[in-house]
């Protein structure tokens, strides 16, 4: 942290961003707004040169097969974002970005593709998308219920290394143990768009303290958000989208 | 092709005998056969020539095309009389069924313009219409059935009319040239639209660069500002470029054709891959447009906005490519007030107010820019069911930021994601049930409602005008 703002770092939007997935950065600037602590958002493209290793939490979203191969070339490229994680920088994946940082994916071509391995997580694609809204009870502390949209075709297993962001009660998640997202240390990632810390504040303050290295005043959440919740996370019998 | 979108009635040399023919024929129904398209896998572009048509005659129609032409007609206006809508629609279906060469043999003889994008279409194939009856009858399928029953169910309308205007689904285009060669095709833009379907805008990019290749001798009018239309019309022979801009830059950050970054899509870029930004022949102004010899036209239109000035550019294009002049073009274009409901000014809840589509980022985007002009009372809404997409994560993809400071109010089934995101944005929103509980909560003025596709839909069933 430089001075007293949070340097949020949105990693390839050009490649991985298909989801409105800027739109977690937006929540985590405004969150800290609130509590007036200032912000910045550094965006990599991957027109540049490599990722910076000086953040205090990176953001990385989803999209397609050859997007997806294209980041993981970049992200090897330099070493910023694995030096940043060895110091306990917090890292949220979406989606393609959970496949990334991964240890390894294959693609709709069957070619098979090492991730960056900071989550232990491998994807290979299903048999149909899963596209629907999808409810997890958080297995991390004080976050509680999640809810999210997921449109994914990869079905992830978790290795020892890693383990799931929630448990799922509505939808279909990684699509093994009903299992949710894989979680390392500060690495958190999820299929969840929503965007997921849009709709799951305390998973977007849980992050921020992480970045901040102390815990985070409380703000009460708007009226509108808790209605949202309450409206999202109500468990229908069929997932009817 | 700067030289001929000025010209009047004489062909250039890009056009075929069967575009050539006057435009007072009645389409001949039995066509001959398409002309062959096969082409050698080295061989991009072939011009073939189309046979020299028979003078069309509904004597001489087939008899199983003059049935299909009867039956649909027959089709339709009992689905009228019964009550089921305007009826177009069944009857192209049921007349395609009973004859599949149907579309070509209604084309045969017509100048067909072709109208596709993600967002205009509508708007800018009801301008094209318009624009051509100033010469002589034009049918259409302005109201959005986009698809070939659409398309055939329009020109069935008027068999003798000389001009069609369709509006096309990006993805069918292909299957329209398949079939016959238009006079003109319009590219107005390409951007994610529905998110449930990922990877869509390269997929449809693709597909309208074959359905150009499938069309040699056709004039392509074309956006030279949004690389994706660039890709898809760049290799065609004949295409006059329109610089209308682009509002919305997230689907043309990187190559269309290599992947590699383009970043600001607003300067003269040039790709590693050879791809390029075009030069303009049409330059859209802040009131009208600048032809390729620097002579301004005055655009002076009823419909609001900048992307309502882009629309009327590619119109006025094609109706000078197809024989139209300047003045009585202009006249007709600039009376249109709105198209199938969109800038309408209605009656809603006992108020007045103007009723806006934007249905993915970058119409959500021209709409805001459009509202941001004027302080009226602000209504949004937003649905997410099967014809909008269920995910509604776009709406953070959108600048709703630039209404901070003004009072809005949202409605529908996703009211409370977008005022979330309204409350992350820093604007005030509050929440209402319906549009109508929401413009009881307004006051003066005239409120813009800018809704979602199925809930525009709803809107303009539920206004009176
Ligand atoms: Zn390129």
């Amino acid at each position: 942290m430089t001075g007293e703002r949070v340097r949020i770092a949105l990693v390839l939007p050009d490649l991985l961003g298909t989801y409105g997935d800027r739109g977690n950065a937006i929540v985590l600037a405004q969150r800290l707004r609130w509590r007036s602590i200032g912000s910045e958002l550094v965006t990599v493209l991957s027109s540049d040169d490599a990722v910076p290793e000086d953040c205090d939490l990176y953001l990385i979203g989803g999209g397609e097969d050859v997007a997806q191969v294209a980041a993981v070339r970049f992200l090897r490229r330099g070493a910023g974002l694995t030096r940043a994680v060895a110091r306990g920088v917090p890292v949220l994946g979406i989606c393609g970005g959970l496949q990334v940082l991964g240890t390894g994916f294959v693609t709709g071509d069957g070619q098979r593709h090492d991730g960056l391995g900071l989550v232990d997580a491998t994807t290979e694609p299903g048999r149909g998308r899963a596209i629907g809204e999808v409810t997890t009870q958080s297995t991390l502390g004080g976050v509680g219920m999640l809810t999210g949209f997921e449109n994914h075709l990869g079905r992830t297993s978790l290795g020892p290394g890693s383990h799931a962001l929630g448990k799922v009660v509505r939808g279909v998640g990684n699509g093994r143990d009903e299992a949710e997202g894989a979680v390392t240390g500060h690495v958190v990632c999820t299929y969840m768009h929503g965007p997921v810390l849009a709709r799951n504040p305390k998973l977007a303050d849980l992050l921020l303290e992480w970045a901040l290295g102390e815990p985070l005043a409380p703000v009460p959440d708007p009226p509108e958000l808790k209605a949202l919740r309450t409206e999202r996370t109500r468990v229908h019998v069929r997932n009817r989208k | 092709m700067s030289d001929t979108t000025r010209e009047t009635d004489e062909p250039t040399v890009d056009q075929t005998p069967a575009q050539r023919q006057s435009p007072d024929q009645r389409p001949s129904a039995d066509g001959g056969r398409p002309p062959d398209r096969t082409q050698g896998a080295d061989q991009h572009w072939k011009v073939v020539p189309a046979p020299v048509r028979e003078p069309a005659d509904t004597r001489r129609m087939g008899l199983r095309t003059a049935m299909a032409i009867n039956a649909g007609k027959w089709a339709a206006s009992l689905s009228q009389r019964l009550g089921l809508g305007s009826g177009g629609m069944i009857g192209g279906r049921l007349a395609l069924t009973l004859q599949p060469d149907l579309l070509q043999r209604l084309a045969t003889g017509r100048r067909v313009v072709m109208v596709t994008g993600t967002n205009g279409k509508t708007t800018t194939t009801q301008m094209v219409a318009e624009a051509l009856r100033a010469k002589a009858p034009a049918v259409s399928n302005a109201t959005g059935a986009n698809m070939l029953d659409g398309h055939v169910a329009a020109l069935l309308t008027q068999l003798d009319a000389p001009f069609a205007a369709l509006e096309v689904d990006e993805l069918h285009l292909a299957q329209v040239t398949e079939r016959f060669e238009p006079s003109a095709i319009l590219l107005l833009n390409l951007s994610r639209d529905q998110l449930d379907r990922v990877g869509e805008v390269r997929t449809v990019a693709a597909s309208l660069q074959r359905a150009l290749t499938q069309a040699p001798g056709a004039q392509v009018i074309a956006n030279r500002d949004d690389p994706n239309i660039v890709f898809a019309a760049a290799g065609h022979p004949h295409v006059t470029w329109v610089s209308g801009g682009v509002r919305w830059r997230d689907d043309a950050l990187n190559c269309p054709q290599c992947g590699a970054f383009i970043g600001d899509v607003d300067r003269d870029w040039r790709c590693q891959c050879g791809l390029a930004r075009p030069p303009a022949d049409w330059k859209v102004t802040d009131t009208g447009v600048l032809d390729s010899e620097g002579t301004h036209h005055e655009l002076a239109l009823a419909l609001p906005g900048h992307v309502n000035r882009v629309n009327a550019t590619f119109a006025l294009a094609a109706a000078l490519q197809l024989g139209g002049e300047e003045a009585p073009v202009l006249a007709r274009v600039r009376r249109i007030s709105q198209a199938a409901g969109r800038y309408d000014t209605v009656r809603l809840g006992g108020r007045r107010v103007r009723l806006l589509l934007a249905k993915n980022p970058a119409s959500w985007l021209e709409m805001l820019d459009l509202v941001s002009s004027n302080d009226e009372p602000l209504v949004l809404v937003v649905n997410s069911r099967e014809a909008d997409g269920y995910d509604v994560s776009w709406l953070w993809d959108v600048d709703f930021e630039m209404l901070r400071g003004r009072p809005v109010q949202v409605a529908g089934d996703r009211a409370l994601d977008l005022a979330v995101r309204l409350r992350y944005a820093g604007v005030r929103a509050s929440v209402a049930s319906t549009v109508e509980v929401a413009l009881g909560g307004t006051e003066g003025g005239l409120p813009d409602v800018i809704a979602n596709y199925t809930a525009f839909r709803d809107l303009h069933t539920r206004s009176r005008t």
